[in-house]
């Protein structure tokens, strides 16, 4: 297969592995195969990588090792932290209520509405036209039996950054467990989990130039959760199966190099990111900005093109030579309004017209500037078809 | 990058996936793409331009000969032209052929248009045609050279502008040879069903759909003679094609055909062989290949159905948008709505829709 020579500008769907964290995982293939339960020194060995693993995780998030559990993705760390906590909070308490948003990614989404269908009451918080969840409405909607409050970090799709800090306090304050999917944030937000009041946090390491196929699930000490995927002893019983020693390497590896690398590169995407959006608003009509103007990730920029098909519009760049996204990832041609975009109060004839453009580290303002003057045209052009 | 981009609608089928490979190996910048088209709600796993199915088998090819794959949604666009035509004609008594809508509003109008806005110099299909570019400027759109095959029947409605930007890479193999390029390129060689059943109705039959949409096309009226005699009862007149004779019920000495479809009286016309045949015809809705209009009358072969016969004829423009057709010897199966196509040999002149048999128009 040849390599593309596109640009690349989706790094919120994913990211290319980073060479150091390569060069870190390759040990762990073949030289230090052993299974991290083993009692032989194989094991020793693999068992030693993952904990070292598990320790560079929770420093970068400020937590304790035992507080780290390796999941597969970052949609298995949401559904860990959803289930768990609502069949332990039933089981202990009779908690049924959920209260979430309806800007979660699907890991969330199709986890409480599943959840739903087993006896749960989900209820939805209300979201402002920028995508932010109010921390008092989380605090009027709390209730006895709440069993859990899932609000995501940063959405995938609009970039918004929640107020996680004060939604957790409010939940602090009634000892109801608040978990948020922070699988954007952690690429470019310093989390704190102690500082922002967080009981659970779940990341992916493929979008902070990780391996896929590897995550991570933040539960705060005395968190009431149980296992979903049972079997063997691994990670304290609550995420069963043979750990991956190598991937789970390379997202510790992966975190710390974002970490160390967080002030420098987000100052950078900022840059190009306000000047991509400043550039797409004034030079194209019928445009606009989805999301918080600055309660923003740092390298997001999406917008909503009036009277255009999303899908068709990405065709086109690509064809140009950029690869872009919509926010919501559909192949099949059959557009359908994003929920995300629905619950900011968008209508159909914006929602189907959106574009996401994330911004990593290979991006520079040349590109930036090149995109902008190529997508107005393509824009024009696409609509004119209509 | 300087390559000429292609873009090839591509089914997961056998013709359009060897097209595909061709204009790859002739070092085209070749992009794949597919409709999505409309299908009633719970029938879009079975239609057959575009089920989930021949979308993965399409991805699966241009993944094969690593080019880039794309769907588009014309779903609204399709309900709004093809369905609506298909229904109107029902509606109206005809017989329409909505693929020949399909072709000019769908792959030569959303398609090409979206190929083009691409940048795309060309759209390829898998159609058994060819085009040639004569002397002066002009192109002609000709049979495939696989007679059996020749699919320039429902190309008859493309103008210069389209035949221009248009390739048909398999139009000079036979599909046996057609075969054999899949297998020489690894690609699938199943064709794509071969029904004549159109792609919306999804598998499901067209009296149901009718049902559904024109509920009126479907109701019983009188089966009555040319003078007016009632002979019995027809089920609709949707139900009952010009020229049929089994079904119809009727108590007769002699066999009856259906001759004619009165509608506004919902009256089913029917009579003797000898009045079905006609040697001429009216058509309308004329659209001419070539870069100007032909001659105010002239000899040619016309097909008045896909896989009718050639039969020679004299064509002669009565009007803008009108004109008659004086066939050697009477056919009985002129149907109103069908598409009658002209060729000269090879060369397929265009067509236009049969409005109604006879010397009247």
């Amino acid at each position: 297969m040849a390599v593309i020579e596109k640009v690349y500008l989706d790094y919120a769907a994913t990211t290319p592995l980073d060479e150091r964290v390569f060069q870190v995982m390759l040990p762990y293939f073949k030289d230090f195969f052993g299974n991290p339960s083993s009692v032989h020194e194989f094991g020793q060995i693999a068992e030693g990588a993952v904990e070292n693993a598990r320790e560079t995780v929770a420093r970068c998030l400020n937590a304790s090792p035992q507080e780290i559990v390796f999941t597969s993705c970052g949609t298995e760390s949401d559904n860990l932290a959803l289930r768990g906590v609502a069949w332990a909070q039933r089981k202990r308490h009779g908690f049924c209520h959920i209260l979430t948003t309806p800007i979660e990614h699907h890991a969330v989404l199709h986890t409480v509405n599943q959840l739903s269908e087993q006896g749960f009451e989900v209820e939805f918080l209300p979201v402002d036209s920028s995508g932010l969840v109010d921390p008092d409405a989380v605090k009027a909607l709390l209730r006895k039996d709440t069993a859990l409050v899932s609000v995501i970090y940063a959405n995938n799709e609009i970039g918004t950054i929640n107020p996680v800090s004060e939604i957790g306090l409010v939940c602090r304050e009634r000892n109801v467990p608040f978990h948020t999917d922070a699988v954007q944030a952690a690429a470019h937000l310093p989390i704190d989990v102690l500082q922002e009041n967080i009981d659970l946090l779940s990341i992916g390491a493929h979008k902070f130039y990780g391996p896929k196929g590897v995550g991570a699930l933040y539960i705060r000490q005395g968190t009431p959760i149980e296992p979903v995927q049972t079997g063997g002893k691994q990670e304290g019983g609550l995420r069963a199966g043979t750990h991956n020693v190598p991937y789970i390497v390379g997202l510790a590896e992966a975190l710390q190099i974002t970490r160390n690398e967080l002030p420098v590169r987000s100052h950078r995407y900022i840059e190009m990111r306000d000047a991509l959006i400043q550039c797409v608003l004034q030079t194209i009509p019928q445009t606009r900005l989805t999301g918080h103007t600055i309660q923003r990730l740092p390298n997001h920029a999406s917008f909503v093109f009036k009277d255009l098909d999303g899908n068709r519009l990405l065709m086109a760049l690509d064809v140009a030579g950029y690869a872009c996204s919509s926010g919501s990832a559909c192949k099949t041609g059959d557009p359908r309004p994003s929920e995300v975009l629905t619950a900011i109060g968008l209508s159909e004839e914006w929602t189907l017209g959106s574009l996401r453009v994330t911004l990593g580290r290979s991006t520079t303002p040349q590109i930036i500037e090149e995109f902008s003057a190529v997508l107005p045209e393509l824009i024009r052009k696409q609509r004119s078809l209509s | 990058m300087d390559r000429p981009l292609v873009v090839v609608a591509m089914s997961g089928g056998v013709d359009s996936s060897v097209a595909a490979a061709l204009l790859v190996e002739q070092g085209y910048r070749v992009i794949g793409m597919m409709l999505r088209l409309w299908s009633e709600a719970g029938t879009e796993e079975n239609n057959r331009c575009c089920t989930p199915d021949s979308m993965a088998q399409a991805r699966k090819v241009a993944q094969t000969l690593g080019i880039p794959f794309y769907t588009i949604d014309v779903r609204q666009r399709f309900f709004d032209t093809v369905v609506h035509y298909f229904l109107e004609g029902y509606r109206q008594g005809v017989t329409p052929n909505p693929c020949i809508v399909c072709n000019r509003v769908i792959r030569w109008g959303a398609l090409f248009n979206q190929a083009r806005a691409l940048g795309a110099e060309f759209m390829a299909t898998g159609h058994y045609a060819r085009v040639t570019a004569e002397p002066g400027g002009e192109f002609s759109l000709l049979k495939g050279l696989d007679a059996e095959k020749d699919q320039s029947y429902v190309l008859s409605v493309l103008n210069q502008n389209h035949l221009a930007h248009s390739l048909f890479p398999i139009g000079n193999f036979l599909k046996s040879q057609v075969r054999d390029l899949a297998r020489k390129y690894n690609l699938p060689t199943a064709s794509r069903a071969d029904s004549q059943d159109l792609c919306f109705l999804a598998g499901g039959d067209y009296r149901s759909f009718l049902e559904r949409h024109i509920p009126d096309s479907l109701r019983p009226g009188n089966i009555v003679t040319r003078e007016g005699e009632i002979l019995g009862q027809h089920l609709g007149l949707a139900n009952y094609t010009i020229g049929q004779r089994k079904g119809l019920g009727v108590p007769s000495t002699h066999p009856m055909y259906v001759l004619d479809k009165d509608v506004p009286n919902n009256q089913l016309i029917v009579g003797p062989k000898e009045e079905l045949g006609s040697d001429e015809m009216w058509v309308n809705e004329l659209n001419w290949v070539g870069k100007s209009e032909p001659a105010k009358s002239f000899q040619a072969e016309v097909k008045i159905r896909y896989k009718a016969p050639e039969i020679p004829a004299l064509i002669t423009l009565v009007e803008d948008d009108l004109a008659h057709v004086k066939f050697e010897r009477p056919l009985r199966d002129i149907t109103p709505g069908q598409r009658a196509v002209f060729y000269q040999g090879d060369v397929c002149l265009g067509g236009g829709t049969i409005v109604k048999k006879g010397a009247k128009p």
